[in-house]
């Protein structure tokens, strides 16, 4: 099982690569059980939409 | 030679004040950001008939701004101040326990509605002072990636590191953004 320190790196890197199969199974099963993370999830989300924004122009 | 009109040079001006604060975030330094504005409105008065009416005007002209920004950065990185080796992060460390787990008053409480502080200048202020916050070399690769849009293999090529390197440097920005943001906005909220 992952811990919360590898999932938040997981989480980082999927906005820069495509995780293998096993990463994201792994990733969506952390993600299941913890709430902590599910948050940190949504807030990298968060923050890429706002820095499109300042990307300019759109 | 199609000309700009006087309209399209109006609206180009315009852009300069929000194009220099752009720069100014990317580059961190003023003489730069001039240069690389000065040079995009210059290459966006001249090559008016590329555009086209292809997308809108201030996205057209921040896409050259971006190409400007990063032959400066191109230049700039030819002659590195600063190494961009790992080193272990204290500050984002500390958030977890011996087993990897948040500590308990560390943990990401839920942001409510965050886009809804999209329209809010006072965010973007909290915002600006959180990237501005972000150690130099940190911010220069996030700022490549999710405003510049390259790739990290694009990325790597232009700083000369490894991949694995970037993406460390890339969660690092990211997880002290967060967290700055947490502390200094969202924290407020009483989630």
């Amino acid at each position: 099982m992952l811990n919360c320190k590898q999932a938040t790196r997981l989480m980082s890197q999927e906005q820069d690569r495509k995780l293998g199969l096993r990463e994201r199974v792994g990733l969506r099963l952390h993600l299941l059980i913890c709430s902590g993370c599910t948050n940190f999830n949504k807030q990298m989300r968060f923050i890429r939409s706002a820095c499109q924004r300042i990307a300019g122009g759109r | 030679m199609p000309t700009t009109t006087p309209a399209d040079a109006a609206a180009i001006a315009a852009l300069h004040h929000d194009m220099l604060r752009f720069a100014r975030l990317q580059l961190r330094d003023e003489q730069a950001a001039e240069d690389a504005v000065q040079e995009a409105i210059a290459a966006a008065l001249t090559s008016r008939e590329r555009y086209a009416g292809r997308s809108s005007l201030k996205t057209w002209v921040y896409s050259i701004l971006r190409n400007k920004i990063i032959d400066h950065i191109r230049e700039k990185t030819r002659h590195p101040t600063q190494s961009y080796d790992e080193e272990l992060d204290g500050a984002l460390d500390a958030q977890f326990n011996e087993r990897g787990h948040w500590n308990k008053a560390e943990q990401p409480t839920t942001w409510k509605r965050p886009e809804q502080n999209l329209e809010d200048t006072q965010f973007w202020r909290v915002f600006d002072a959180c990237l501005n916050y972000l150690p130099e070399n940190t911010a220069r690769v996030f700022m490549m990636r999710e405003m510049l849009e390259l790739e990290t293999t694009e990325i790597c090529r232009e700083l000369a590191i490894s991949e694995s390197n970037c993406w460390v440097i890339l969660h690092r920005a990211r997880s002290r953004l967060r967290l700055c943001l947490e502390e200094n906005w969202f924290a407020g909220e009483g989630a």
